[in-house]
This record gives C-alpha cells, structure tokens and sequence, in this order.
C-alpha cells in the first residue's frame, strides 16, 4: 500500500481489532444477528455495508463545512438512505436470487449505527479520503465479526458453509445432529460475546472500568 | 448567507434533496428493465423446476429457459369465481399479466375478507401454467398460491397432477421467514415430501395440512405432510394457503370444471 501513509493505513485496519465497530464500539448488532445464520447472505450484507458507510462518509465529508449544524443529522441520513436504496436496486438488477431474501436487511443498513456513527463521528470532521477510508475500515471490521459469527453459525445451525455441505445432518442421513440455538437470533449473541470475550482478553486495553 | 439562517437551512436540505432523489430516481429507472426481467425469469425458473424439466441449478441462460418455457408451457388466465378461461381476453396479454399487481388493485380483485390465508384481497384472474407431456397432453398443472406466514407472506406454486388431485411438488419464490426454521419451506427435502400426497377428501374439500412433526408416506397419510421443526406458525401458514388456494375461493370452480371435462384443456 505505497499510497498511503501510515495514518491512512492505521484508519483502515483499526477498526479489525484495536477499534471494532461491533466488538468494542458495540454498534450494529442488530443487523449481525439477523443475518448471520448464513454466510452467503452476511457477506453481501458485509459488502453492502461497507461500500454504504465508505461512500456515505465520503459525501458527507465533501459537504461537511456546508452542512448547518441543526439538520446535520437528517442531511447524513438523507445520504445514507439513497445509497442504501442505490445498493438495493443493484442487487435486484444483478443478484436476484440473493436480494429476494436479503432486500428486508438490505433496507436496515439505512438504521445501521455504524454507518450514521462514521459520518457523526469521523467524516463531519475529517477530509473525503481520510472518511472514505475510516468508512471502508470500519464496514471491513464489521464484515470481519459478521462472517467469523456466519461461519460458526452456518457449521453449527445447518452443518454447512457457503452453502456446500460440511457435516451431513441426520435430517439428510448423516451423524450430525443440528445446533437449533445457533439458527436463531439468540445464537449470535453468544458468539459475539465470545469475540468481544477473546478479543478483551488479548487486548486488555479495551476493558472498561467497572 | 451565514451557515445557521433559516433560508440557508431550507435551501441546503433542498439541493441535498435534489441531488439524492436524482440519484435514486435515476437508478431506480436504468435499472428496472433488468430487474422486471430478473423477476420474469426467476418465476419462470421456478415454474420449470417445480415441473422438473430443468434442474436445480442448472446454470442454463436467460435464453435457454424462455425456449423451454416457452416449448412446453402454456400460460392462461382463470376467472377465479367461475373457473373459466379468460377466453375473451378481459388480459389481453396472458404472459406479462402480473397477479400480484392485480391483486391489489381494486378495480381487479375483491376484498380478502376473513379468509384463512390471510389475504387482504383477492385477484379476479389468476395466472396458471399448463405444462404438457412430450405427447402434448396435460401433465402438469401449476398454480400460484400466496399466503401469510409468520413475518411475510409466502409466495409460490404448487403443481398438480393430471388427475387434478396429486401433489406433484410445491416451490416458494418470495418469503422473508427465519432461515434455518420457517425459511426451511425451500429446503429441496422438506418439498420432496410433498409430492404424491392428495389434495381433496371425497367431497373434494382440500384437506391436505402440514401436521407438526414427521408424517407417515403418501400411501398411508395421502393429506399429511411433515411439519417444519421450530416453525409452527410458518407450517399453518403452509396449510391455510393451500387449503384457501385450492378451495371453494380459490381454484376450486376451475379445478372443478378441470376435473368434469376429464382434463381436455
């Protein structure tokens, strides 16, 4: 990555460990339990989000010295909610068969923390290419927690990954008796609380005092 | 004009609302010819499978499925309350004729009332696909069937047999039930179980249901099929539109003319 600099490089990766959207931040669970019982869709939900908060950030960091403080909130959400309309018309137009279920999540990135806490938080203060990068880091931090939860889910929930068959269920002859817990929303919260678990414990850091 | 003045606010919130609704107005538009004929395709896609004629899967092209949809299927338009053909042509264009859009229109289709499927109204014309046999004759016929679920209404097809009677197989193109439980009405193997099992009871009320748990073979329980596990609400929504679309509201006058012409379409 020879064209950015070491802070460019620190606002993309960030978010990973040291200041994830989900595990630390604890932003955009809703959306990381309702998708995530399989991969397919929590990775065009990942892809959406973050093109979403990278370019939403983006535009709001090109107007942000002419945006009035007093509507601020609803010009980011004006910005937000028709690239999130554009995402979905996408989807319908070249992946059919995937928004037909995903068209309802699809429609919630427009309430996603994530994405109105980046344009908040950094982009109203912080150049278009600087925002356009926290976004796109912080929608990969996102999509990093989304697919580690999909993937566990999907093997423990319905014995597959991406679809293919991994452990064969006993409902289609195999040994492998399905996890129910894992196929409802319930499910992901364990995980995620694990993560944040795991992630807490190598980085101590990041616990708050109690 | 300082940052804060009212005028400045309202004529800012206009361009950023200008801009955005050209944005999506204009995507919105390139993209709609593709997205109607992702949508054509699609339930043709479903048609085909429910009829077996092509696999799941198969990777053929757009073009590859209208040829076959178009060599072995034929669309027609029902009246729902006499179970005739449209033979007048009230639709003058049976294969773009869109029943959901019909049905909720007014002037196109009548008020649901308290019907078991959940139905805020109902079409006046129903779109049904007849597939013939390689000889010609009837083989199959599919017919639509919506029905609310837990969180959505379901939408799909079921095809009969030629007898009218007999579940050849029954697909959902459209829900938004929980995957993994209520979404498990796409699972190939739960729809597997519907075939051969029988719609009507000797007065020809449809009494096929989803029963809660694992049911017997077709030959032992002709009306029972295996319910979805951790899905209750989802199986009965399964039940009622079945039992609503093939029913006295549904497709029972035309089933019923079907089955007195012995089947001559």
């Amino acid at each position: 990555m020879a064209v950015m600099g070491k802070e460019e490089r620190k606002l993309v990766l960030d978010p990973f460990f040291n200041n994830n959207p989900i595990a630390l931040q604890v932003l955009g669970i809703c959306s990381a339990l309702a998708v995530t019982t399989q991969l397919k869709p929590s990775f065009v939900m990942a892809v959406a989000l973050t093109l979403v908060t990278g370019f939403s950030s983006l535009f709001v960091s090109f107007i942000r010295n002419y945006i009035p403080n007093s509507v601020r909130i609803i010009v980011q959400m004006t910005i937000i909610a028709s690239l999130v309309i554009i995402v979905d018309q996408v989807l319908k137009a070249y992946l059919y068969s995937i928004s037909t279920t995903m068209s309802v999540y699809v429609g919630l990135i427009i309430t996603n923390c994530i994405v109105m806490g980046r344009a908040e938080a950094y982009a109203m203060q912080n150049g278009p290419v600087r925002s356009f990068l926290d976004g796109i880091g912080n929608g990969l931090g996102y999509s990093l927690i989304l697919m580690g939860t999909a993937s566990i889910r999907e093997l423990l929930g319905s014995g597959k990954l991406f679809g293919y068959p991994v452990l064969t269920l006993t409902s289609e002859g195999g040994w492998y008796v399905q996890n129910g817990l894992m196929l409802i929303s319930p499910g992901a919260f364990f995980i995620i609380g694990f993560f944040i678990w795991g992630i807490r414990v190598w980085k101590p850091e990041q616990v708050e005092e109690a | 004009m300082p940052r804060n003045s009212p005028a400045y606010i309202v004529l800012f919130s206009a361009i950023v609302c200008a801009v955005c609704s050209l944005f999506v107005a204009s995507s919105a538009t390139f993209l709609k010819e593709r997205q109607v004929r992702n949508a054509l395709l699609d339930k043709q896609t479903k048609v085909l499978m429910l009829a077996g004629l092509i696999e799941e899967k198969s990777g053929k092209s757009a073009e590859e499925i209208e040829a076959v949809f178009d060599a072995r299927i034929n669309t027609r338009i029902v009246k729902l309350e006499t179970g005739e053909y449209d033979t007048e042509g009230v639709i003058a264009d049976p294969a773009g004729y869109d029943q959901l859009k019909a049905s909720k229109d007014p002037a196109w289709s009548v008020a649901g009332g308290d019907n078991i499927a959940g139905l805020k109204s109902i079409p006046n014309y129903a779109k049904v696909y007849l597939v013939n046999g390689d000889d010609g004759n009837l083989e199959l016929l599919v017919l639509p069937v919506e029905g609310k679920g837990l969180w959505s209404t379901l939408y799909g097809f079921v095809a009969l047999r030629a007898d009218f009677d007999t579940v050849h197989g029954l697909t959902f193109y459209k829900h938004l039930e929980t995957p993994g439980l209520g979404g498990e009405v796409d699972n190939p193997r739960w729809r597997a179980k519907w075939a051969d099992r029988k719609v009507f009871d000797e007065n020809f009320d449809p009494v096929i249901r989803v029963i809660k748990g694992p049911a017997d073979p077709p030959d032992e329980a002709p009306f029972e099929v295996d319910g979805l596990s951790g899905a209750t609400i989802t199986s009965n929504g399964v039940t009622y539109l079945m039992q609503f679309w093939l029913g006295e509201d549904g497709f029972g006058p035309y089933l019923a003319k079907l089955r007195s012409e012995g089947g001559a379409s």
